[in-house]
């Protein structure tokens, strides 16, 4: 290049970019670039443009969203989805917390304890619904064992309800949270807690006043991308759950509107209300977050 | 919180083994109240080991630590009441520099009033009132380092423990925290366990030093005896004894001197250290007690290998016939190739068998 400088010129093109961050390593998002418009952004515009045209133009374009809140039943699908998405989140997120103390720093048999912890991520949702079908029936091994202790005389009703959605999504929720937690958990200075604890603080009060404030945020993401994973339950919905009935979610009515009545607008305006929903529930928790510290877990120089 | 007082920390046989190896074995020490000492030697000796020991932070494998004649080594860190200043800080980084300061006094329920109080007079005493409520993030490390210490000494410890507090600093800055270290040991009169591997600071801060090697106490002592008579050629070493030579000691002269040769060279000793008079020694002399011409019928002839300039003085590399390399420091400028004749006074001649 022989772009010189000479004094009082414009440096080049090229130079007032790179000062601005633009080079060229940064032509190879391109590809990533390309594929997110072509497969995401551009689907969810067209989907969210064919919400506003109701089949037969019926009610004006907001014709499919008057229909959706008109209807008690659909608009029950809001309802019943939060009802299993937020229990499932909060306590993948809950349980991730204590073991996930645990799990930190040096401890036998970590890695076996972890495998056994993650394994659930690699089945598929669909097969961890057919095994908690069998297993949690009423003729399964969980109502068989505690009939034959005498626990209880009825079997309990755990599958083809919103029990059965739950308990799937934690299993296959867990992972991820416990994955999350660990790695904002193992970047806090274990230091620090021993700092307090030479200034008197017991293992509750460490936890409550050094570890959990400095997790928090961690833990407001985690909570993030488990509520958008079990937001948008559908194969164990259907699978173990109730979908004509409590575990008739929003992806369950989409899925009707779209394969069951050929109505892609009104499935698409569905979607539209699943992904608004999404976002405000992660809005507020982002929101909540931003209140809280979340520089440096490091405990070191600055 | 306890603000008992005690006459003496006491350490009896404080051994720590880990899986495959002994980090501390056998430490034993007497601390009086209000006393300075330094645990001394490079990493890896066991001194961070002790210290965590002493906190509470590592349990012992074997011996006891006791204030008086009450024993503490079976005390949880929180109710053992010890202050501990880390190597890196370990502040609260969500904490402002107030709260991290007022953080044990809180876990003690002391009333604000008081709190509020303390902690103006801690942070007053390490010079950061201005900063309070600034959080660890925005301090320089030198103040950072001062926070840590106040949020130790607010405490009004029983005993501080130190480990490694200057090592993260640079040298201006570290020269300058040492001598506000004198100044709060002396204006608080805490007891302190100070662990480092910097000689120079542990001269210069502490009343009694503890030289550690593999986890062994090597020697303890007044900084003045560990620094003039070392007790092995290990202390001797790690206290800046670069010239260690194998020689041969020859017997007793008059007056209990001791004759050592070797290497082209034959020295006279006073009070010698190791015992046995006779046979193979090494032979430990500091670069700076080397000086140029003879003393004492100490002589050595060399030639001028390399020189040093270090601003106050210079650092020479020199051989003597037979090849053995001496270093000394020595103000006169001398150049390389130059024959000079060296001495060295009998009384700093080490023997060590």
């Amino acid at each position: 290049m022989t772009a010189a400088v000479s004094k009082g010129a414009r440096p080049s093109l090229r130079h007032r970019l790179a000062d601005r961050g633009f080079d060229r390593i940064l032509l190879l998002v391109l590809p990533a670039l390309t594929f997110m418009l072509v497969l995401f952004f551009y689907p969810a515009v067209y989907g969210g443009v064919l919400s506003f045209q109701p089949l037969g133009g019926k009610g004006g374009p907001f014709g499919d969203y008057a229909k959706f809140f008109g209807d008690p039943y659909m608009r029950e699908s809001i309802w019943n989805t939060f009802r299993i998405a937020l229990p499932a989140a909060l306590f993948n997120v809950l349980a991730a917390i204590p073991i996930a103390v645990r799990m930190r720093g040096r401890v036998r048999g970590k890695r076996t304890m972890n495998t056994l912890l993650v394994v659930p991520i690699s089945l598929g949702t669909v097969l961890v619904s057919e095994g908690l079908l069998t297993y949690l029936g009423p003729r399964g091994w969980l109502n068989r064992t505690l009939m034959g202790l005498g626990i209880i005389h009825q079997p309990i009703q755990l599958v083809h309800n919103m029990w059965g959605v739950i308990i799937s999504l934690i299993i296959t929720g867990f992972p991820f949270a416990f994955l999350l937690t660990l790695s904002y958990i193992s970047g806090i200075n274990p230091k620090m807690e021993e700092a307090a604890s030479t200034l008197g603080a017991g293992p509750w009060k460490r936890f409550r006043y050094v570890t959990l404030p400095l997790l928090a945020p961690g833990l407001a993401i985690t909570f993030c991308l488990t509520f958008v994973l079990a937001f948008a339950v559908f194969p164990s919905a259907v699978l173990l759950g109730n979908p004509a009935g409590d575990s008739h979610v929003l992806a369950v009515a989409a899925a009707n509107a779209a394969f069951q009545q050929y109505d892609y607008p009104m499935a698409s305006a569905i979607s539209v209300i699943t992904a608004v929903f999404e976002l405000l529930v992660v809005a507020l928790v982002l929101a909540l977050r931003s209140r809280l510290y979340s520089g440096s877990t490091a405990g070191g120089k600055g | 919180m306890p603000k008992a007082t005690f006459s003496e920390l006491r350490l009896e046989g404080v051994t720590r083994a880990f899986a495959k190896s002994v980090a501390l074995s056998d430490l034993s020490l007497t601390v009086k109240n209000g006393e300075f000492v330094a645990l001394l030697g490079p990493s890896g000796c066991g001194k961070s080991t002790a210290l965590n020991c002493l906190a509470g932070l590592l349990p012992l494998s074997a011996g006891t630590i006791s204030l008086d004649d009450r024993r503490v080594d079976t005390l949880a860190p929180e109710r053992r009441g010890f202050g501990m200043v880390f190597q890196n800080y370990a502040l609260f980084p969500h904490l402002s520099v107030r709260r991290n300061v007022a953080f044990g006094l809180q876990m003690h329920k002391t009333p604000k009033a008081e709190i509020a109080r303390r902690v103006d007079a801690a942070l007053n005493l390490v010079q950061l009132s201005a900063h309070g409520n600034k959080h660890p993030s925005q301090l320089s490390g030198g103040q950072q380092q001062r926070v840590a210490i106040a949020r130790a000494v607010v405490m009004e410890p029983q005993v501080v423990l130190m480990d490694e507090p200057l090592s993260n600093l640079d040298a201006k800055l570290r020269h300058e925290m040492r001598g506000e270290m004198q100044r709060l040991h002396r204006e608080l009169g805490l007891t302190t366990v100070y662990v480092t591997h910097d000689q120079e600071e542990a001269l210069s801060l502490a009343d009694r030093l503890v030289v550690l090697h593999d986890g062994r106490v090597q020697q303890i002592g007044k900084p003045e005896e560990v620094y003039l008579r070392p007790v092995n050629t290990f202390v001797a070493d790690f206290m800046g004894y670069r010239n260690l030579l194998a020689m041969t000691a020859d017997g007793e002269g008059a007056g209990g001197d001791l004759h050592v040769s070797g290497l082209g060279m034959s020295l006279t000793a006073r009070h010698p250290i190791a015992g046995d008079a006779r046979g193979a020694v090494t032979v430990a002399i500091r670069p700076d007690d080397l000086v140029v011409g003879e003393v004492e019928g100490n002589r050595i002839d060399v030639l001028v290998q390399s020189v040093e300039y270090l601003g106050k003085d210079f650092e020479l590399e020199v051989q003597t016939e037979q090849g053995a390399r001496l270093f000394l420091r020595t103000s006169e400028h001398l150049s390389i190739g130059q024959r000079v004749t060296i001495g060295v006074r009998p009384d700093r001649v080490m023997v060590y068998s």
